[in-house]
């Protein structure tokens, strides 16, 4: 069981923000708030309704091998 | 009616929880980070293909307090019938029923969003909880978007007709994720989650097959898996944006898959919103799938979940503003519909010894209100 290697990964990804974060620092905004105006129409949306997406999840998630990565919240179930 | 008060008790418990916080923090609360939009939604969805149909309805309320908090509740329903290639071949089909419920809390504070969420899913054999806690923090004067989330995931499986049978199941999921506003045009975002699940990891009713016969499968009680997704947004004028998505996954069970997804919005005169994909996605057999084994090894499975296979196909979604009062609310009608086609490369009908392949159909229908 690798429930020691667990700790590892989360210690990998959280590493992982964080040198996003710093890599960032030196840099200023170069889209302005005023200029935004396009990304906040819905059709930018990666998810627009979240009950229609977590239908649609669920039905990739029961009949493929792949997971995760989606942004969109499952429970899980013996649906398979 | 059961539903209803499900729902409710679910709400009322998420009312307690954000009362005390609420009362404490809205006091502190400056407007950054977003809270989720109060919304309301009521829908019912269908899939039907290779002998399977599951559909039912479900239901999501949100609702903010004190400016800073969000609660959620949802409830949904699927009705199963099942005669799919494996319950026909080594089994009876049979129906039943999975409710399950989330209730959610979000916190917004300063430049960071706080969600908290918990689901059930009950079946007669098989009960599923989770519990999710994600962060998301606007940085770069709200350019970048950074996500960090954690699942964990507890199942008892059980078996019809055999109430000594009961195993466990554990899952964790890790995430982290980059959204980033390129131009003002364009945004794309990286995601990268690690699933692990230790415990029984199969089906009590499945079978493997050996030199022909049939055997129950024997899967790994382990599996760590890896998916990246990249993925663009862009709006092309004419109120029109395109999405471009991709997902490499890997597992240690030495699947290989790939996910592609192509699509388009666009704004229809003044009520509606019209979209239009095709998804494809592949994958590579598990080290340990065979459809039909010549040697007897430790694990041994014929799951087609885990064979060698692809699916794909187009999928279109509409949606129409009915009711627009500016300012106080809106009440969408909205339908979706994908057909898919699962074409498997290693996975034989063993009625008539040809590769199986089926057409699915994917439906949504639901009217949602936000206020």
């Amino acid at each position: 069981m690798n429930r020691h290697r667990i700790p590892r990964r989360a210690l990998s990804t959280g590493l992982l923000a964080v040198v996003v974060l710093l890599a960032g620092c030196g840099i200023q905004p170069w889209v302005k708030p005023y200029e935004r105006e396009r990304l906040a129409d819905p059709i930018m949306k990666v998810s627009r309704d979240a009950l229609a997406d977590k239908h649609r999840e669920h039905v990739f998630d029961v009949r493929e091998g792949a997971r995760g990565a989606t942004g969109v919240q499952g429970g899980g179930c013996g649906c398979n | 009616m059961a539903v209803i008060r499900r729902l409710g008790s679910l709400l009322r418990l998420g009312q307690r929880v954000a009362g005390l916080l609420g009362g404490v923090l809205a006091a502190t609360t400056t407007k950054g980070a977003e809270l989720p939009e109060d919304r309301a939604d009521a829908m019912y969805h269908l899939y039907d293909g290779g002998g399977v149909t599951a559909s039912g309805p479900a239901v999501l309320i949100r609702k903010s307090l004190f400016n800073s908090v969000s609660l959620s509740g949802s409830y949904y329903l699927d009705m199963v019938s099942n005669a799919s290639i494996d319950v026909v071949t080594t089994a009876s089909p049979f129906r039943e029923k999975r409710t399950e419920g989330a209730l959610g809390l979000d916190y917004v504070y300063h430049d960071s969003l706080i969600s908290l969420s918990g689901t059930t899913s009950d079946e007669p054999d098989y009960t599923a909880k989770s519990a999710s806690l994600n962060v998301s923090e606007d940085v770069f004067g709200g350019l970048t978007t950074v996500n960090l989330g954690y699942t964990r995931g507890w199942d008892t499986v059980g078996k019809h007709g055999s109430p000594s049978f009961s195993a466990d199941a554990n899952h964790w999921q890790f995430r982290v994720g980059v959204t980033q506003i390129l131009t003002p045009r364009w945004l794309a975002s990286l995601n990268l989650e690690t699933l692990s699940d230790q415990g029984y990891l199969g089906s009590p009713y499945r079978a493997a097959r050996v030199f022909g016969a049939f055997i129950p499968e024997r899967d790994p009680s382990t599996r760590t898996g890896h998916a990246a997704l990249l993925r663009a947004i862009g709006d092309i004028g004419w109120r029109s944006a395109v999405r471009v998505e991709y997902r490499y996954f890997w597992d240690t069970w030495n699947i290989r898959a790939h996910t592609a997804e192509l699509g388009i919005s666009r704004h229809v005169g003044d009520r509606w919103l019209l979209d239009g994909y095709f998804r494809y996605y592949s994958q590579r057999h598990a080290l340990f799938y065979s459809d039909n084994f010549t040697s007897e090894l430790t694990y041994m499975s014929r799951n087609r979940q885990l064979s060698t296979f692809t699916d794909m196909g187009p999928g279109l979604k509409a949606s129409y503003t009915a009711v627009r009062v500016p300012g106080r609310y809106e009440v969408k009608v909205n339908g979706a519909y994908q057909w898919l086609r699962f074409r498997y490369s290693d996975f034989t009908d063993v009625r008539t010894g040809k590769l199986y392949s089926f057409n699915a159909n994917v439906l949504e229908f639901f009217v949602s209100a936000t206020y």
